[in-house]
């Protein structure tokens, strides 16, 4: 065992290697803009300078006169597209601005034009001699700027059902013996993946191609059929790979019809790369927030009052918002609970899905102000969680399926070193460097949602999995083989999977930490189908079935114990049985309490999540402690963060080295989030100002001293099959948050607003 | 990216000629129509973002043969202008006499740009004020002369605070050029009327009412080696950066000191990531000179190289932080073992 490859502890798969590792460090793994065209001609985006008014004129002489442009379409000769709603509005988009169809702007950097042309150089090049006149009207930045407009969300957002409230708040915390009031402040964020945001689109006849980065294709699929007017059966959406994705590519933006529809009327393949800049503007990123938390306690910690209250920025026309006082009302016991999520609307592009997007901003505000309160109290931190732990959440009463917070806090803080802290601030330096110990929770909602498979077996054991699922750098393909495998009993190498592709039996969006759960649950149902085919070749008679039926695991209950006292299946003898060489089964998974529209929305590309605290007689997340130290330099304020230990219980862990590298990476984003990242508005104009990797910093390998991953046993039998617990975006929620109580360790000073830099800090 | 013309000079006067070719379109030199080629780190970067649209590129690389040798003498050092960052900062002779030089090349950039990165290009290097590097924005008066400057009030925060005029606050990002410009380097440049030099410190010009005249170079002239007298061990150069590598300074200081018998008899100090160029703090040397230190003379020598630094709404913090890198640089300069 390695540190890269942790053992299987209980309730754990085998640590194998990545099923892509040689094909993606050699190279050959192709990404969607590494696939040939026949002939193909390059789009080039020109955008918006302004970010509120319209386009008066084009001066495109220039641009013309560089050799090999075909054409350049703007909103006065661009195909007409129809409309799609937002995805939380039933339909496919991730904003409802539409480019190129009216000279109006409502961003920065909106697509205005796009260039084709022979050559990408050509089409950069003319894009670059485009001459646009404006008419500029004055934008709304940000919070405060003039012009926006607030209202709660409640009412305008339809995912946004409920502001979570119970008991009487006011009466309990202007009784409770302790009270805390605090503000915390949280950056716009964009989540700028490796690959960029390409689409490459070829006609053949009737029927579209689409070769893009995207975190559901059959959403894009449909999305982009819907825009066209198509049929979705014409349109195929293929990404055997995505360069990162973090929430990016989880809703159709508006550059994938814009680019088919032109290929179409060019009849020419044509291919789009944007630049790292413009992936800024023309696709979500996370959206700036305000929160005010006020915590009542009585003087033995019990929390009796809590209230949290968000405003998240959004754009004019759509209503988006995370709002995280799902999870942060019921994250603890407390009997007086109230919340209040608002949207301000201003002139920016519509914000959308970012790693963890509810629990990042508002788990920040709330596990920052439990160390405000801890400290209050003159109580360690850790305790503080313990004594306000519970087994139910407070809201609707209902039970956690499992819950080892404390677990985690007890590993974690064993791991760390907790012990040795000197709880006064400004207690502990070495050399220039003031060290602070800082700790949090972490949490993540457990989600699945309806999924498809194929699955193919031969008399040889050669399987072939099919299932669209998304490979975005977790370890999709892995952990689907690993559960073929586990489930059929053949090798692992004899396991081939086939999934980015809109063609193969429909899966979720690759967001909301649901992928591993979805897909290996229905991967498993399907295994399950053909094993009880081969059982039944030889073992006809009733009472034998039925037994083959329970030890394959056709009952709720996961099946690991089921499938270890499974007799081994003479696979030749039961395909000799049979009298065919191949059995293939296709299968249609969905979880308990899914709606009832759940497959018909499955393959119309509609996302059908359920779970986290939307269940009906339970709740579902998975848990984390994190703990961190920090260094302040004593002269130049300089931050850095030379270790990270997380403990983490998901569930059942597929796969320890690829759920350990999930882990690792939410812990370094977490990190960077506290310190580095946050894209810098200029408030005069509304637009953003640090749109390339050198301004917008995140770390790099020297900032990442120490990163500790711990991984505890959890079984859980009351999620789904697989009974998985997400954990893609559980390790970058409570990172903030340890980051800044650490800083308080160091230096004395609270810090509300991410990310701190060194000039916000005053010792 | 805008076709150009694709020139190899083998020799120095090719490519000095090539260079100079179109005199009536190359002035000033930062809007040159014919620009060198060594490292491109900067070069291609700035003709990607359409900012820099040389006709001509030439290609000085093949004159690394001549120009790119790292020679410490008994007394003086010289380094030709096409040696790499990493090779020099890696010279076991430059670490032992010139930790200056050899810590501002190994504190910047990545190891991949030091690799490709020559001396010559880097003090060439320009700023990184997002405004300058955005075409979009045509408020810019390094860009477009006389039209603004949209960063005096925008999102400042990594600008100047020393050598700013009203018509331009960019920083100058390098590091290395502190380090020559604290020890007093010359530099040496080839042109069409032959070679010539000059102080270090005369090779870059503050902003004033021209921002984009940002050297005394010529068009046509190529720097050619730098040159520094005496040695300098008793040198540091010190970064403060968001992050802990690969990132530009917020501030830094490259001291060098000569300390006998626990008196200062010669110090230099430069400030990094805070001015508009290379800025030697000559009021904060006449103040150490002579003197015994102590912390007190190190903060009071700290203040006089701020004393003229003026802040905007995102970068006044600079002048804290910068007077906290002198101070503690000094501190390191006096004690550092040598």
């Amino acid at each position: 065992m390695t540190a890269a490859a942790p053992e299987a502890k209980a309730n754990m798969g085998r640590p194998v290697p990545r099923y892509d590792a040689v094909s993606k460090v050699t190279g050959r793994a192709t990404y969607a803009s590494d696939m040939p065209l026949a002939n193909p001609a390059y789009a080039f985006l020109v955008t918006s300078a302004i970010s509120k008014g319209r386009v008066d004129n084009f001066d495109f002489d220039d641009a013309r006169a560089v050799r090999g442009v075909i054409d350049i379409v703007t909103h006065q000769n661009a195909p007409k597209l129809k409309e799609s709603k937002l995805f939380s509005n039933g339909g496919y988009a991730g904003t409802t601005i539409q480019p190129l169809k009216s000279p109006d702007i409502a961003h920065d950097g909106q697509i205005i034009a796009v260039v084709i042309a022979e050559s990408y150089e050509a089409a950069r090049e003319a894009a670059n001699r485009v001459k646009v006149g404006y008419t500029v009207a004055a934008p709304s930045a940000t919070f405060d700027s003039p012009g926006t407009t607030t209202a709660a969300a409640k009412g305008q957002n339809s995912q946004f059902k409920e502001d979570p409230k119970v008991g009487d708040f006011a009466g309990a915390f202007e009784a409770a013996e302790i009270q805390l009031t605090v503000s915390y402040d949280t950056p716009t964020q964009h989540h700028n993946p490796m690959e960029l945001f390409s689409t490459s689109c070829a006609w053949i006849g009737d029927d579209l191609v689409i070769y893009e980065p995207s975190q559901y294709v059959h959403g894009l699929k449909n999305g982009v059929a819907e825009q066209l007017g198509i049929d979705a059966d014409k349109v195929r959406v293929v990404n055997p790979y995505v360069g990162g994705g973090f929430g990016s590519r989880g809703s159709m933006t508006p550059r994938t019809a814009i680019i088919a529809a032109i290929a179409k009327r060019l009849n020419r393949p044509i291919k789009l790369v944007p630049t790292r800049d413009q992936g800024f503007t023309i696709t979500t990123y996370r959206a700036e927030t305000r929160h005010e938390i006020k915590l009542g306690a009585s003087r033995d910690g019990k929390l009796v009052a809590l209230r949290h209250e968000g405003a998240e920025v959004s754009s004019r026309p759509d209503a988006y918002c995370v709002g995280g006082t799902k999870t942060t009302t019921r994250l603890y016991a407390c009997p007086n609970v109230d919340s209040l999520v608002s949207i301000v609307r201003a002139d920016r592009n519509t914000p959308g899905f970012m790693r963890s997007p509810p629990e990042v901003p508002y788990l920040f505000a709330l596990e920052s102000a439990m160390d405000e309160l801890a400290v209050k109290l003159d109580m360690d931190p850790v305790e503080l969680r313990r004594i306000n732990d519970t087994t139910t959440e407070p809201i609707g009463g209902k039970p956690y399926t499992s819950r080892s917070l404390m677990a985690c806090f007890d590993e974690a803080a064993k791991a760390f070193g907790w012990a040795q802290r000197s709880p006064q601030p400004k207690s502990m330096a070495e050399g220039d460097w003031l060290i602070g110990y800082g700790c949090a929770a972490t949490c993540y909602p457990t989600q699945m949602g309806p999924a498809a498979a194929r699955v193919r077996l031969q008399r040889d054991s050669r399987t072939r999995v099919e299932i669209a699922g998304h490979e975005i750098g977790t370890g999709a393909y892995t952990v689907i083989a690993q559960t073929a495998a586990e489930r059929l009993g053949v090798p692992l190498e004899k396991v081939a999977v086939f999934i980015g592709d809109s063609d193969l039996p429909p899966a979720p969006v690759a967001g909301g930490s649901n992928s591993t759960a979805s897909t290996c649950s229905a991967v498993m149902m399907v295994c399950d189908q053909i094993r009880q085919r081969l059982f039944k070749a030889v073992m006809p008679s009733d009472s034998l079935t039925e037994k083959a039926k329970e030890t394959v695991g056709i009952s709720k209950a996961p099946s690991t114990q089921a499938a270890k006292s499974d007799r081994p299946l003479d696979l030749e003898k039961a395909f000799d049985a049979l009298g065919v060489g191949v059995v293939e089964e296709y299968g249609e998974w969905k979880p308990e309490g899914a709606p009832l529209d759940s497959f018909r929305a499955m393959h119309s590309g509609h996302v059908r999540l359920v779970g986290g605290h939307q269940m009906k007689d339970k709740i579902a997340y998975a848990f984390g402690a994190e703990f961190v130290e920090v260094r302040v330099n004593r002269f130049t304020h300089e931050i850095r963060c030379p270790r990270l230990v997380g403990a983490f219980a998901a569930g059942r862990i597929m796969n320890p080295r690829t759920a350990r590298s999930q882990l690792m990476g939410g812990l370094i984003w977490g990190m960077s989030s506290a310190l580095l990242e946050a894209t810098e508005i200029d408030e005069r104009n509304a637009r953003y100002v640090n749109d390339n990797f050198a301004d917008y910093l995140v770390p790099v390998n020297a900032d990442v001293a120490g990163v500790e991953v711990i991984l505890l046993s959890e079984q859980d039998d009351h999620i789904n099959p697989a009974g998985a617990k997400g954990l893609g975006e559980l390790a970058n929620v409570g990172t903030n948050a340890a980051i800044c109580n650490a800083l308080y360790h160091a230096t004395g000073q609270r810090i509300r607003k991410l990310p701190v830099r060194l000039e916000n800090i005053e010792v | 990216m805008r076709p150009f013309l694709y020139q190899r000079a083998t020799d120095p006067d090719m490519a000095v000629q090539a260079l100079s070719a179109a005199a009536a379109a190359n002035n000033p030199l930062t809007h040159a129509s014919a620009q060198p080629l060594a490292g491109g780190t900067t070069l291609i970067d700035l003709m990607k973002l359409d900012v820099m649209r040389p006709t001509a590129i030439v290609d000085i690389n093949p004159l690394a043969r001549g120009w790119s040798a790292i020679e410490p003498g008994r007394d003086n050092l010289r380094l030709g202008a096409l040696a790499r960052m990493s090779d020099v900062a890696a010279h076991d002779e430059i670490q032992r006499n010139y930790p200056v030089i050899a810590n501002s090349l190994k504190l910047a950039a990545s190891a991949q740009l030091r690799n490709m990165a020559t001396l010559g290009g880097n003090v060439m290097q320009r700023t990184r004020c997002s405004y300058f590097r955005d075409v979009s924005y045509e408020n810019c008066n390094k860009r477009n002369p006389g039209s603004g400057c949209a960063a005096m009030d925008g999102v400042n925060r990594m600008h100047a605070v020393l050598g700013v005029s009203d018509q331009c606050i960019a920083t100058y990002p390098g590091d290395f050029a502190q380090a020559l410009i604290a020890l007093d380097a010359t530099v040496e440049i080839t042109g069409r009327s032959g070679s010539r030099s000059l102080p270090f410190a005369e090779l870059h010009k503050a902003p004033g009412n021209s921002p984009d005249i940002e050297t005394t170079l010529q068009p046509g002239e190529l720097i050619s080696a730098f040159t520094v007298s005496g040695r300098w061990p008793r040198s540091v150069y010190l970064k403060a950066r968001d992050r802990q590598s690969y990132e530009f300074a917020l501030s830094s200081a490259a001291i060098a000191l000569d300390v006998q018998d626990g008196t200062i008899r010669d110090a230099r100090v430069a400030l990094g990531g805070v001015a508009t160029i290379p800025w030697r703090a000559r009021e904060a040397e006449a103040l150490l000179k002579g003197q015994k230190f102590d912390d007190g003379l190190a903060q009071r020598a700290a203040d006089a190289a701020f004393a003229d630094a003026r802040g905007r709404r995102h970068n006044s913090f600079k002048i804290a932080l910068g007077k906290c890198v002198v101070a503690r640089a000094l501190q390191q300069a006096v004690t550092m073992e040598i």
